[in-house]
C-alpha cells in the first residue's frame, strides 16, 4: 500500500517527469533494476560488501541515559558507524554494482552534506570507475572536510553556482551532465528522489536498515517491531530504509523529522510537508516548496543534507495518506539536541540526525514505548558548524 | 487547419526563434515577437521562465533567472500576450517546464492559449504517457498542439509513438546535450538527420539545440523542414537588444 506501484507512483506521487534526452537511460534502468537486484550473484556481492566493507550489521544500541532523560525506551540504529560515516554508502554500494552490470564506466552524483559524495567517491575508488560529484558552492564551504575526502578518493568535485548553490542546484547540474553524457554514464542519486525507478531502487538498497532492526529488536525485546521509528528526512533515504519493513504494520508509528530552519514561517525553512504543495522537482511529482506560480523556492537549513525543497514521493504519500507523522525542528533545537547526545551518550551526531533527536523535547512518548531513532550519520563533517555555533 | 500546420505547408525552410519571455527587460516580450515577425522569422517559441531549467545550458538558465527577477510570471505573460493576434500572424508556441503549467492548471493554461491564439506547447519534461493518460483530451478540446522531442538516442519504436502523439511538428534535438552547445554538427548528426528523414514521419521535423549560425542552420535544414535558434539568439539580444534582430535574422539566411 505504501510501496511503489507498477506505474512508478506512491499514491498520487512519483512518476518520471524527465525530458526525452534522459528517457533511454531511465528506461534502461527501469527495465533492469529489479531483475538485476534479484540475481543471486548480485545479492551475494552486495551482501558481502555490506558486511565486510561497510561493516554491517550496524548495532542497535539502547541509549540508557538518553532514555532516562526522556522517560521512554530509546534505541539508536547506528548508521553513523558505517564505513564513510553515514547510511549513504548502503545505496552507493548497491548502485555501483548496478552501474557495472549496466556496462557504465563513468559515475556522476550530487551531494549536499558531502556524505553521499564521499560514499560515491569511495565505491568508485573501490571499483576503479571515474567519479564526478556536483556540490553546491555554499555546501563546499560548510562541509569542507568531505570535499577534501572526495578529492583524496580520486573524485572530481564540481561546484554548482546557480540558484541557492545547495543540494537542489547540485542535482540540477548532475542531471545536465547526464543529458550531456547519455551512453557511458550512470547517475548515482543519493536519496529516494528523482524519476522512477530511483526512489524505489534507493529505498530497497537502504531497506537493510529496517531488516536489521527487526532481527536486533527481536533479540533484545522479544518482538521485531518498535512502537515508533524516527528518522530525519532530507530527500528521505535513511528514513525510507528505517521505515521500509514496517510500512504495512499499522502498530508501528512512523515519524519523519524535517528541517524547519529558522522556523516554519520564517521564510528560511526546509519543512517541505508543512510548506509544500504537489509539484515536480527533479523528475518526480511530490511535495515541493514553490511559489503560487510554480517556481521552486530556495530552502534553508543549517544542515546541508536537509536543505532541499522537496521530499521523495514515498514520503509525500506517507504524509498525504496520514500514515506518517511529520514534525519539523529548527536549526537551534537541532543543534542543542546534537550537543546533548554528545554529553549523554558520547556520540557526536551529524546535524541532519540531530533534527531527529530533537523531537523528544516536544513529542512525548509513554514510558514503556519502544522508540527507534535512525542515527543516520556521525558529526565529524559538521565540526566547524558545531564549533562556530557553540563557540567551542 | 491551424497556424502551425499552415506554416509547415509553405514551400520553404522555416526559421524559428526561441526567446525567454520577460528578458532582457520585463516589457520586451511582445516587442521581440513583433520584431521577429517583421524581419521574416517563421515561428516563435516563447520561453516561459522556470527556476530550475534542467535541460538548459548557462545562457538560457541566466536569461530565465533574470526574467524571474524582472517579475515574469505565467499570469504576467498571458497579460502581455493579450491582443497579440491583432498584430502577429506567425505561429506562436509556448515552451516551458511542466511545473508552472501544472500549478496554473493544465485546463486553464490551454484555455488561455486558445483565447490568446497560442498555437501549441512544448513541455520537455511532460512525459508522453502522462500526456496521453491525463492531458491529451484537454489539449484537443482547446485546439492546442503538442510537440514532442526526440534525440539521437531515441529508438525507432519510440519515435513512432512520439510522432503519432505530436500534433504540429517533431522537435528534433540535434545531439545529446543541454541547450547552447557550441560543438557544431558532425557525422553523428548527419547520420541522425538522414535516419529520421528516411523514417517518413507523419509530422515534419524541426531541429533545435546547437544551431547558432548560417552553417548549422543550413546543415540542419538540408533534410528537416526547419530549425530553431535559442541560446545564440539570447546571447545576441543580451548584447544588442531588440535593435540587433534585423541583422541577426539576415546573418542566418
Ligand atoms: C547523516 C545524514 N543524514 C541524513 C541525510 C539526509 O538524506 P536522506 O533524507 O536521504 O536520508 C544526509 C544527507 O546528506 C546525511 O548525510
Amino acid at each position: 500500500m505504501y510501496n511503489v506501484n507498477e506505474k512508478g507512483y506512491y499514491g498520487k506521487f512519483g512518476g518520471a517527469y524527465i525530458p526525452e534526452m534522459l528517457y533511454p537511460n531511465v528506461e534502461e534502468l527501469r527495465q533492469n533494476y529489479l531483475k538485476i537486484m534479484a540475481e543471486t550473484a548480485f545479492q551475494k556481492e552486495f551482501q558481502q560488501l555490506l558486511k565486510e566493507y561497510v561493516g554491517r550489521p550496524t548495532p542497535l544500541y539502547f541509549a540508557k541515559r538518553f532514555s532516562e532523560k526522556y522517560k521512554t525506551k530509546i534505541y539508536l540504529k547506528r548508521e553513523d558507524l558505517c564505513h564513510t560515516g553515514a547510511h549513504k554508502v548502503n545505496n552507493t554500494i548497491g548502485q555501483i554494482l548496478m552501474a557495472k552490470r549496466l556496462g557504465k564506466n563513468r559515475i556522476i552524483a550530487e551531494t549536499g552534506a558531502g556524505q553521499h559524495g564521499v560514499a560515491t567517491a569511495t565505491v568508485c575508488a573501490l571499483m576503479g570507475l571515474e567519479c564526478i560529484v556536483y556540490m553546491g558552492a555554499i555546501d563546499i564551504e560548510r562541509q569542507a572536510p568531505n570535499v577534501a575526502r572526495m578529492k583524496m578518493l580520486g573524485a572530481t568535485v564540481v561546484p554548482a553556482t546557480s540558484g541557492s548553490k545547495t543540494l537542489k542546484d547540485a542535482t540540477n547540474e548532475a542531471i545536465r551532465d547526464w543529458i550531456n553524457n547519455p551512453t557511458n554514464t550512470h547517475y548515482i542519486i543519493g536519496s529516494v528522489v528523482g524519476p522512477h525507478p530511483y526512489p524505489d531502487m534507493v529505498a530497497r538498497f537502504q531497506s537493510v536498515i529496517s531488516e536489521e532492526i527487526k532481527t536486533q529488536l527481536q533479540e533484545k525485546e522479544n518482538r521485531d517491531a518498535p512502537d515508533y521509528v524516527v528518522a530525519c528526512v532530507g530527500g528521505g533515504s535513511n528514513a525510507a530504509g528505517a521505515y521500509y519493513h514496517y510500512l504495512d504494520n499499522p502498530d508501528v508509528g512512523i515519524i519523519a523529522v524535517e528541517a524547519a530552519g529558522k522556523g516554519v514561517d520564517s521564510g528560511e525553512s526546509a519543512a517541505t510537508s508543512a510548506l509544500g504543495k504537489p509539484g515536480i522537482i527533479h523528475g518526480s511529482k511530490t511535495l515541493l516548496m514553490q511559489t503560487a506560480d510554480g517556481q521552486i523556492t530556495e530552502p534553508h537549513s543549517i544542515s546541508a543534507g536537509l536543505d532541499y525543497p522537496g521530499v521523495g514521493p514515498m514520503h509525500a504519500h506517507l504524509y498525504a495518506s496520514g500514515r506518517g507523522e511529520f514534525i519539523s525542528v529548527t536549526d537551534a533545537a537541532a543543534m542543542q539536541a546534537g550537543l546533548q547526545l554528545c554529553k549523554l551518550e558520547g556520540i557526536i551526531p551529524a546535524i541532519e540526525t540531530s533534527h531527529a533527536l530533537a523531537i523528544f523535547e516536544t513529542r512525548k512518548f509513554k514510558s514503556e514505548a519502544i522508540v527507534v531513532i535512525n542515527l543516520s550519520g556521525r558529526g565529524d563533517k559538521d565540526l566547524s558548524t558545531y564549533i562556530d555555533y557553540f563557540n567551542l | 487547419m491551424n497556424r502551425i500546420q499552415e506554416k509547415l505547408q509553405e514551400n520553404k525552410k522555416l526559421l524559428s526563434i526561441y526567446f525567454t519571455a520577460g528578458y532582457p527587460t520585463i516589457e520586451d516580450t511582445a516587442p521581440i515577437i513583433e520584431a521577429l515577425e517583421n524581419n521574416g522569422v517563421d515561428m516563435v517559441e516563447i520561453g516561459l521562465p522556470f527556476s530550475d531549467p534542467l535541460a538548459d545550458g548557462p545562457t538560457i538558465q541566466a536569461s530565465s533567472t533574470q526574467a524571474l527577477k524582472n517579475g515574469m510570471t505565467t499570469h504576467k505573460l498571458f497579460e502581455q500576450l493579450e491582443g497579440i493576434r491583432e498584430k502577429i500572424s506567425i505561429p506562436l508556441i509556448i515552451m516551458g517546464y511542466f511545473n508552472p503549467v501544472l500549478q496554473y492548471g493544465v485546463e486553464n493554461f490551454c484555455k488561455k492559449c486558445q483565447e490568446i491564439g497560442i498555437d501549441g506547447l512544448i513541455l520537455p519534461d511532460l512525459p508522453l504517457a502522462e500526456y496521453q493518460e491525463h492531458y491529451q483530451a484537454i489539449f484537443e478540446k482547446h485546439g492546442v498542439a503538442i510537440i514532442f522531442l526526440i534525440t539521437p538516442q531515441t529508438s525507432d519504436a519510440r519515435i513512432r509513438e512520439l510522432d503519432a502523439a505530436s500534433t504540429g511538428f517533431i522537435y528534433m534535438v540535434s545531439r545529446a546535450s543541454v541547450t547552447g552547445s557550441q560543438k557544431g554538427f558532425g557525422e553523428e548528426q548527419t547520420n541522425y538527420f538522414n535516419r529520421i528523414a528516411a523514417m517518413e514521419l507523419k509530422n515534419p521535423q524541426i531541429i533545435g539545440f546547437g544551431i547558432n549560425n548560417k552553417e548549422t542552420f543550413q546543415t540542419a535544414t538540408r533534410r528537416a523542414k526547419g530549425a530553431i535558434i535559442g541560446s545564440a539568439f539570447i546571447k545576441m539580444i543580451t548584447e544588442q537588444g531588440i535593435a540587433g534582430i534585423p541583422r541577426f535574422v539576415k546573418s542566418i539566411r
